[in-house]
């Protein structure tokens, strides 16, 4: 199983290459909604790569309140 | 209607009434060619389904009945990136009801959902095989629109919710019936109390999703799937599908009764104001 870190650089990759922003632009505690300047919709998006990615189902309500990378890779390291 | 040849050189027929939505453009637009309709949805931001686009999707419906005499396969599918579709247009939803009385809000909520469980309803029975092709966004009414369907293929990029309990309603475009039809009913609880949305991978393990392919492929695939089809007898085809299909009609008339019921309450009116105002980044989360 991948460490919380190893998850988390993962996620930073995925959401760079995603929405094609500089990965060294993006980091653990930034609020994705911002500095990857995605809607509603996007984070959708988002979710959907990140459970394809992980092979995991993350119910999008525990993603309520969570904005910053560093906390999305700890819901997701809960659920590998 | 109107005729006219696409760059593609096929004939494609578009609504020419009420079909305008707001921004002036058509919301749907439909083609047959060699055997099979192609419907597709192409209104911004995700083909959320107002009053415009119902009245586009009655005209497709009657010309459906012309076509399927010379057609076995149809495809609903989006031309939009954001999605298949967000379902019903929540925010013509809120201001019509603000701009009348309870009562004649609610003679017209009941009207509406008539009118788009007609048109579903014809979908569902259409004696030729239906394919929702789906990407993105796929939730609310326009997870009924493919429930409606026979087939759905979707990319790996599509997510799914029935987000309506969080408005204080249940869906009221059938989903609720023909999802008890197609699925376990612990899984139709679930995806219903929670509201919670989920990937086309999950929708395939439960049986909702017939073929789960790449980003951008779903309509490939739906196309691939209906030239298969096309080598079949289509009267066959029509009489397997009246036998493993049924339409739930008695569900599907006391879900619009539910819907009504539910809607009268003050509690939804609150929970349509939330989401028009809301500037939450996170609308479509419950």
């Amino acid at each position: 199983m991948p460490t919380t870190d190893q998850t988390l650089d993962e996620i930073l990759n995925l959401a760079a290459a995603h929405f094609k922003v500089p990965r060294e632009k993006l980091r653990p505690d930034d609020d994705f909604f911002k500095t990857l300047g995605i809607d509603s919709l996007q984070t959708l998006d988002l979710l959907t790569k990140l459970e394809n990615h992980f092979r995991i189902e993350l119910p999008d309500y525990e993603l309520q309140g969570v904005s910053d990378f560093r906390t999305l890779a700890g819901k997701i390291q809960a659920r590998l | 209607m109107s005729l006219e040849t696409t760059e593609h050189g096929r004939l494609r027929k578009e609504t020419e009434s009420s079909g305008a939505d707001r921004s002036g453009e058509k919301a749907v637009s439909w083609a047959l060619k060699d055997g099979v309709i192609e419907l597709a949805l192409h209104r911004a931001p995700c083909n959320e389904l107002g009053s415009a686009s119902l009245q586009e999707l009655e005209n497709f419906a009657t010309d459906l009945q012309r076509m399927q005499e010379s057609a076995h396969a149809l495809i609903i599918h989006s031309q939009l990136k954001s999605g298949f579709c967000a379902g019903a247009d929540l925010r013509e939803l809120y201001h019509r009801s603000q701009a009348m009385d309870k009562a004649s809000a609610l003679r017209g909520m009941r009207d509406f959902l008539e009118r788009i469980h007609r048109v579903l309803n014809l979908i569902d029975a259409a004696p030729l095989t239906t394919i929702a092709a789906v990407h993105g966004v796929t939730f609310g009414g326009g997870f009924e629109l493919a429930l409606a369907c026979d087939l759905i293929i979707a990319d790996k990029m599509a997510r799914f919710c029935f987000p309506e309990l969080r408005l204080g309603l249940i869906p009221g475009f059938g989903g609720v019936p023909r999802l008890k039809r197609d699925l376990g009913n612990a899984v139709v609880r679930d995806l219903l109390l929670t509201g919670r949305s989920f990937n086309a991978v999950k929708a395939q393990q439960i049986g909702l999703v017939s073929q789960v392919v790449g980003e951008g492929e779903s309509l490939r695939a739906a196309r691939a799937t209906a030239a298969q089809l096309g080598k079949f007898d289509r009267e066959t085809a029509a009489t397997a599908k009246r036998f493993i299909k049924p339409v739930p009609h008695d569900e599907l008339r006391q879900e619009i009764d539910l819907f009504c019921e539910l809607f009268a309450r003050p509690a939804v009116q609150a929970g349509l104001r939330k989401f028009v105002e809301s500037t939450d980044a996170q609308p479509y989360l419950p």
